[in-house]
């Protein structure tokens, strides 16, 4: 068990990382155009001093024992009504540490880029403050120690999302990729706030500490439902099968959202959510089996996805759902994965947040088009941006020396630790990265300008290219540094647990075989995108391409299984409406409409009339007055 | 004599009045007719006092009379003012307020 510590020192300034961000935030969105001149550079500013401090943060806790880094500050008593106890607390520990550091460093790599990304924008200090948003609600959401607070962190980063997305809401089609992102995250966030509900339900507590000490002691059909709800959460906000449509839609935004929410951070916070619920997914086989299913559909989907698209961003956007699959794939297989789960999580947050810049600094130089069928030959205009996408396409592969290779080698073996079929699966999966990756550099860099007339590509701004180039080194030495200088395994052991299991053929054999796939694809790729012409419009291609062109018939799907039906409901609810309730209602009101139109014709106007009415009610009263004497 | 004749006219006079109210159109003989129910009443009242031995009914009879004549200069001036703008006395011509 380990040591909780309390936050002294240079802990003490736990709560202001989140603080720095948050309060940019509050000030670029609500003191308005008055910091319209140099309401960026502040935006820039406050996550670069949340990543110095941070850094500190993991010198300080390197200097601890490996048994005393768990760091838990109170900052305030939140909701305390009866049994039912959340705090504003924070926890420091070894697997918050490298999220924290993901997020600030990678976050404020991707604000410096937007300074130029976002040079032209009109409303860039709105974007600014958005950005803020969300580095504020991601760190809540790693930072938290008990599962209200981390609830708080998701929904902040599902609504900086949804405003980063629908950023340029003049487009309506950003507007309704905004909606949709929100949405579907939506229906994962129901499954967090359920799976919190039965937390508190099974063990009195919703906080981390609590509730993974006694995860043992509940029955494993409870475990199963908990793990259940919390792989539907992830799925939300990872994109993960079957609630992945979202993601491809998403790429509306300006692209550095792309790069820091769709690749980096946000949709790595369902990847988080399992490794951190480790215990309960130990204890509960059937949904972590669940979980691997998940991913491997989601590894295959968006590996295929990603190689029919012809925007560089969905493409990327379907590698990003491959890459988290592989994530969450990884944190399946338990013990033997999660470490790997999050070691893929830091290379992948490295290279694919240079991959998307890249894109970006691409688009950048071709008037925002994002067709590559219409790029070719850029090799030549944008050197650094070429050499460090590069970089990130080679890490992204799984060539050694650069850091995919590393973290998804591990992934794959500790799949054939537990099973020889999900490691074949995952081999192949491999190797379709391999061809869509190099599908897309060679139909970006390399073959024949296909450029449009009035199209023009320059090498970006070096605000642009400084965060390339060290995302660029990142996914060169991020791998290997993590693994053999920071010792990933040994780092993230106390929090997620790690054991190894013998497989029956030596390590050096999956490596081979994995790359000898990987090899394979990209050759494939090369061959038919690099060595032939690309026809500037897509041919019609076969009935895979097709289908992953339509993202799978993910939208089709959901709209027969989901939004018919809900269109159905709401019909038939406004019928009852109609019908049956306002038939009512306006049948009262018909009814003594009738009535009175029928007794009015009595008030003829006629005296004499009235006056033998009077009469006869005399004669009446007088009549029943006589018969009450008589009886 | 019978008081209880005086209520028997008393009867025949109100009887008169009403079916007077409700046949006749001409407004002054309906009302003349109302008067004379009026009449009927208080004959009724000032016999039934008699029989009774008090002043009850005498006082009332008093009362209904004051309002008959204020009922007459009110009634009257109705009459009047609706002879002159429609010229005509008819009581089943001025039937303007009705659904």
């Amino acid at each position: 068990m380990t040591e909780i510590v309390p936050a002294e020192g240079i802990f003490a300034l736990l709560w202001v990382i989140i603080a720095l961000p948050a309060a940019g935030a509050f000030i670029l969105l609500f003191a308005g155009r008055r910091t319209n001149s140099w309401g960026p550079i502040l935006g820039v500013l406050t996550v670069v001093a949340s990543a110095v401090i941070s850094v500190l943060m993991l010198l300080a806790l390197m200097d601890q024992p490996a048994k005393e880094r768990t760091v838990v500050q109170n900052v305030y008593d939140w909701v305390f009504v009866g049994s039912f106890q959340a705090s504003f607390a924070l926890q420091l520990d070894q697997l918050s540490m490298v999220f924290v550091l993901l997020i600030t460093i990678v976050g404020a790599l991707i604000h410096i880029y937007s300074l130029g990304y976002m040079s032209h924008d009109p409303d860039r200090r709105k974007f600014f403050g958005y950005l803020n948003l969300f580095v504020a609600a991601m760190l809540v959401l790693v930072l938290a120690n008990n599962y209200l607070l981390l609830y708080v962190g998701w929904e902040g980063v599902g609504l900086a999302s949804y405003l980063l997305i629908g950023f340029w809401q003049h487009k309506p089609s950003a507007a309704a990729a905004a909606k949709k992102a929100f949405v579907i995250n939506r229906v994962g966030d129901v499954g967090l706030s359920l799976a919190i509900m039965l937390i508190f339900v099974t063990f009195g507590s919703i906080t981390f500490q609590d509730v993974f000490g006694q995860a043992s002691d509940a029955s494993e059909g409870t475990l199963t439902a908990i793990g259940l709800l919390l792989l539907l959460a992830a799925a939300g906000k990872s994109a993960q099968f079957p609630l992945q449509a979202w993601l491809l839609d998403a790429m509306e935004g300006p692209t550095p959202v792309s790069a820091l929410i769709h690749a980096a951070t946000m949709v790595t916070a369902g990847v988080y959510l399992i490794a951190r619920s480790n215990a309960i997914y130990d204890a509960a086989a059937w949904a972590a089996t669940a979980v691997v299913v998940v991913g491997l559909i989601t590894i295959f989907m968006g590996a295929i996805i990603g190689s029919a698209k012809d925007d560089i961003k969905k493409s990327l956007a379907g590698s990003t759902m491959s890459q988290i699959g592989y994530m969450v794939f990884a944190a399946g297989l338990g013990p033997i994965g999660y470490v790997y789960a999050i070691f893929h999580l830091l290379t992948h947050g490295v290279f694919k947040a240079g991959l998307f810049l890249g894109a970006g600094s691409v688009m950048h130089g071709m008037n925002d088009n994002v067709n590559m069928r219409r790029y070719g030959a850029l090799r030549g205009v944008m050197g650094v941006t070429f050499v460090t996408f590069m970089a990130g396409y080679l890490a992204i592969i799984g060539i050694p020396p650069f850091a995919g290779f590393w973290s998804k080698d591990e992934i794959i073996h500790a799949a054939f630790e537990r099973n020889a079929i999900i490691g074949v699966a995952a081999i192949l999966a491999a190797g379709v990265t391999g061809f869509y990756m190099t599908r897309m550099i060679a139909m970006t860099f390399f073959g024949k300008k296909r450029w449009e007339d009035d199209a023009h590509p320059h090498e970006s701004p070096s605000v642009m290219t400084i965060p390339l180039v060290v995302l660029a080194l990142g996914s060169a030495f991020l791998g290997m540094a993590l693994l053999f200088w920071g010792d990933i395994k040994d780092w993230l052991k106390p929090v997620v647990g790690y054991e190894s299991v013998p497989t029956p053929l030596p390590t050096s054999f999956y490596i081979a075989v994995t790359l000898i796939v990987v090899i394979i694809g990209a050759i494939i790729g090369w061959v038919m995108y690099a060595r032939r012409d690309v026809p500037m419009e897509a041919p019609t291609g076969n009935a895979l391409t097709r289908a992953a062109r339509q993202d799978l018939y993910g939208d089709a799907v959901n709209d027969v299984l989901v939004v018919q039906p809900t269109y159905r409901a709401a019909e038939m609810v406004t019928t009852f409406d109609s019908k049956a309730v306002d038939g009512f209602v306006n049948w009262t009101g018909t009814f003594v409409g009738d009535l009175a139109r029928r007794l009015r014709r009595s008030q003829s106007g006629f005296v004499r009339s009235y006056a033998l009415s009077m009469v006869g009610g005399a004669l009446i009263v007088a009549l029943a007055l006589v018969l009450v004497a008589l009886s | 004599m019978n008081p209880a004749n005086y209520v028997l006219l008393s009867a025949v006079l109100f009887s008169i009045g009403a079916i007077g109210v409700l046949v006749r159109r001409n407004a002054i003989i309906v009302f003349m007719s109302v008067e004379l129910m009026l009449n009927a009443a208080n004959l009724a009242f000032v016999a039934f006092a008699r029989m009774n031995g008090n002043l009850d009914g005498q006082v009332v009879a008093f009362f209904v009379m004051v309002v008959a004549a204020a009922e007459v200069v009110v009634g009257l001036a109705i009459i009047v003012t609706i002879f002159r703008t429609r010229r005509s006395a008819s009581i089943d011509e001025p039937n303007l307020l009705k659904y």
